[in-house]
């Protein structure tokens, strides 16, 4: 084992009952200090695998290290981590100051280091000044940071987050996004958090994993990520992908020729940069803002489609074009709106050309 | 819907208002006074069965609240098979004729030789109010947040440190609520004390019982409507815990 892996998840399984397969085989290492993200759709088990490093659930099968330690038979009172629940579970008859030093108090840390590790965790989420109120009197926002303070003041190895920014509304929402980040990195305690939002996952975390129907599929950084999925189904969850079905027909020097009958039609086979093995059935991607629209046939690029805009759709600072190729295929383009000639003129109905660059296509071999 | 209302509270009303009556019968009034008040406070016998009254109603609460209690946690707590028809049976004895249970009771205490008398009273007590403690306890645990208890574990406190911590104080108004509930209860309660009660152990409701049978005089108007009050309020303490803790719920 790498000297800086913290927590060592291997070959967990979770089973509920005889049928719901919760976490199936799952292995991965987290290094500390490390903001890792677990990322995917509802039900796909990241609540749970969470909840297994806590210690609230035991794995049917497979292994958890915790900074080297089996935990194994380790209660969750045990465990160098802490958890911020998604309701916040903050305790409703305590202040925020008992509250927080709720955990020290329980294991008898003397009263003089309480009080000033309780001081230097609400300054660290600036609760002073809330510190004699009660849950009650609370927002959600500062909710929160009790759930957050009462946790770090325990000083753990790793701070379990499960979906912490759910109940927030947007504004606020994005605020704590740059707050934990800060926090994170103020404190060096390794962040584990679990979302269902792509851009939390992106914008916050140093590596994410994308889990769906209880597996893995893909761990990486937020870029390798989205510039790089390794399958379909990452590649259609994180943002927005242009995906087509194709059919490898040769192979040469580091680029596959691939025939996609939607895209292809006009040009004949593509020739796409691509590093590994692939044949048969693949899918042809690209991301709409990687997309270029045009009047004039752009006979520059090697990959260009004819297709007629459907419908323009302005968010302000871009639109989205959506358009349909003379063989029937649907693409949509994202364009910046740089200048007040609201998305370049194009209106619903325009005959143009949809071109991108080879090595800007994913080619999608699952 | 008036006439339901003076049907309803005339006869309270005429009971309470005859306390304060001048006159030996209770046909016509004669006048203020608080003689009977007196006359009852100063009936050695009537005392005597308030203060066994109060003796069943402070043992049997003690401990038909602490077993209530635990019963209620369990039912909130443990998922186990035939838990529906558990729940039902725990129910049943409130839902049971009074009047059975009282015959229930006597045959078992006749069964096990036990002689009649305060014991038989408070244990009996005891057995009617366990299940509507368990049920208010019960009731009160389905607001409880769950993850509270998994926060607790998480930040160091065993399972007993969590309990008195985080699961009791939340429960706390409901054992309250629970308490004076099987408080006023028992306080109240005639079936089932009559059929259990022997010699020297009759309680508050029986002795006015046996007071009417000579005749009805203001002594028992005065007596009870001070078992009237007794009961209203503790009713209200009662409710109004029950409406605080549930608006600390509901903000929350
Ligand atoms: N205690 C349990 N008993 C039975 N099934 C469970 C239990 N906990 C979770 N599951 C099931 O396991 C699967 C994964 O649940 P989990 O809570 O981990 O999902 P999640 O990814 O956190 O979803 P969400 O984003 O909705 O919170 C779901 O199908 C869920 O129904
Ligand atoms: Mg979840």
């Amino acid at each position: 084992m790498v000297d800086n892996t913290i927590i060592s998840i291997r070959d967990v399984v979770k089973r509920f009952g005889s049928s719901v397969l919760a976490v199936n085989n799952v292995s991965l290492d987290i290094k500390q200090g490390e903001f890792f993200a677990l990322l995917g759709p509802s039900g796909c088990g990241k609540t749970t695998l969470l909840r297994i490093l806590a210690g609230f659930e035991t794995p049917s099968e497979g292994q958890v290290l915790i900074d080297g330690d089996d935990m194994e038979r380790v209660e969750p009172n045990k465990r160098p981590v802490n958890m911020v629940f998604q309701s916040y579970a903050v305790f409703p008859h305590m202040t925020v100051r008992q509250n927080v030093a709720y955990g020290l108090r329980v294991v008898g840390t003397p009263k003089p280091e309480i009080d000033q590790r309780v001081q230097e965790s609400l300054s660290l989420v600036q609760l002073e000044e809330l510190a004699d109120r009660k849950p009650d009197e609370l927002s959600g926002g500062q909710r929160q940071r009790v759930a957050l303070a009462r946790a770090l003041v325990k000083h753990p190895k790793v701070l379990l987050l499960d979906e912490p920014l759910s109940a927030l509304d947007a504004k606020l929402r994005e605020q704590m996004q740059i707050e934990l980040v800060h926090l994170q990195q103020t404190v060096g305690i390794t962040f584990v958090i679990v979302t269902h939002d792509q851009n939390e996952a992106l914008s916050m975390a140093d590596r994410v994993a994308v889990m769906n129907g209880g597996n893995v599929l893909q761990v990486a950084s937020p870029t390798e990520l989205y510039e790089y999925p390794n399958c379909r189904f990452v590649a259609d969850f994180i943002g927005k992908m242009n995906l087509f079905d194709g059919q490898v027909v040769g192979v040469k020097e580091g680029q596959v020729v691939v025939r996609a009958d939607a895209i292809t039609a006009h040009i004949g086979d593509i020739s796409v940069p691509f590093g590994d093995e692939a044949r048969g059935k693949v899918g042809i991607a690209i991301r709409p803002e990687k997309v270029k629209l045009d009047g004039e046939e752009p006979k520059d690029m090697p990959i260009r489609v004819r297709a007629k805009v459907v419908e323009v759709v302005y968010y302000g600072n871009e639109s989205h074009v959506f358009l349909q190729s003379t063989s029937g295929a649907k693409i949509t383009a994202n364009i910046k709106n740089t200048s007040r000639n609201t998305h370049a003129g194009i209106v619903k109905g325009d005959q143009l050309w949809v071109s991108w660059c080879p090595q800007d296509t994913l080619v999608l071999t699952s | 819907m008036g006439g339901t209302f003076f049907f309803l509270y005339f006869p309270i009303v005429s009971l309470i208002a005859f306390s304060f009556n001048d006159s030996k019968r209770n046909i016509t009034w004669q006048g203020f006074t608080l003689r009977y008040y007196e006359k009852a406070f100063e009936n050695s016998q009537l005392h005597d069965a308030f203060l066994n009254s109060l003796t069943v109603a402070g043992v049997s609460t003690t401990v038909s609240t602490i077993f209530g209690t635990m019963l209620g946690l369990s039912l909130y707590r443990f998922r186990f098979p035939a838990q529906g028809p558990f729940e039902g049976m725990v129910h049943l004895p409130i839902v049971i004729p009074e009047i059975c249970m009282a015959v229930a009771m006597v045959a078992f205490f006749f069964t096990v030789e036990m002689p009649l008398g305060l014991t038989t009273i408070t244990v009996s007590h005891i057995a009617f109010s366990i299940p509507f403690v368990a049920v208010v306890i019960r009731a009160r645990m389905a607001g409880f947040e769950q993850s509270l208890e998994e926060a607790s574990y998480d930040l160091g406190a065993n399972q007993w440190q969590t309990f008195w911590n985080v699961t009791f104080p939340y429960m706390k108004p409901g054992m309250v609520a629970g308490a004076l509930l099987a408080f006023t209860l028992s306080l109240d309660d005639f079936v089932i004390t009559f059929f259990t009660s022997g010699p020297g152990s009759t309680t508050f409701p029986i002795k006015i019982y046996s007071m009417v049978r000579f005749s009805v005089t203001p002594e028992v108007n005065a007596a009870s409507t001070v078992l009237i009050v007794l009961t209203l309020a503790l009713t209200a303490v009662a409710l109004v815990i029950q409406s605080r803790s549930q608006r600390k719920i509901d903000h929350g």
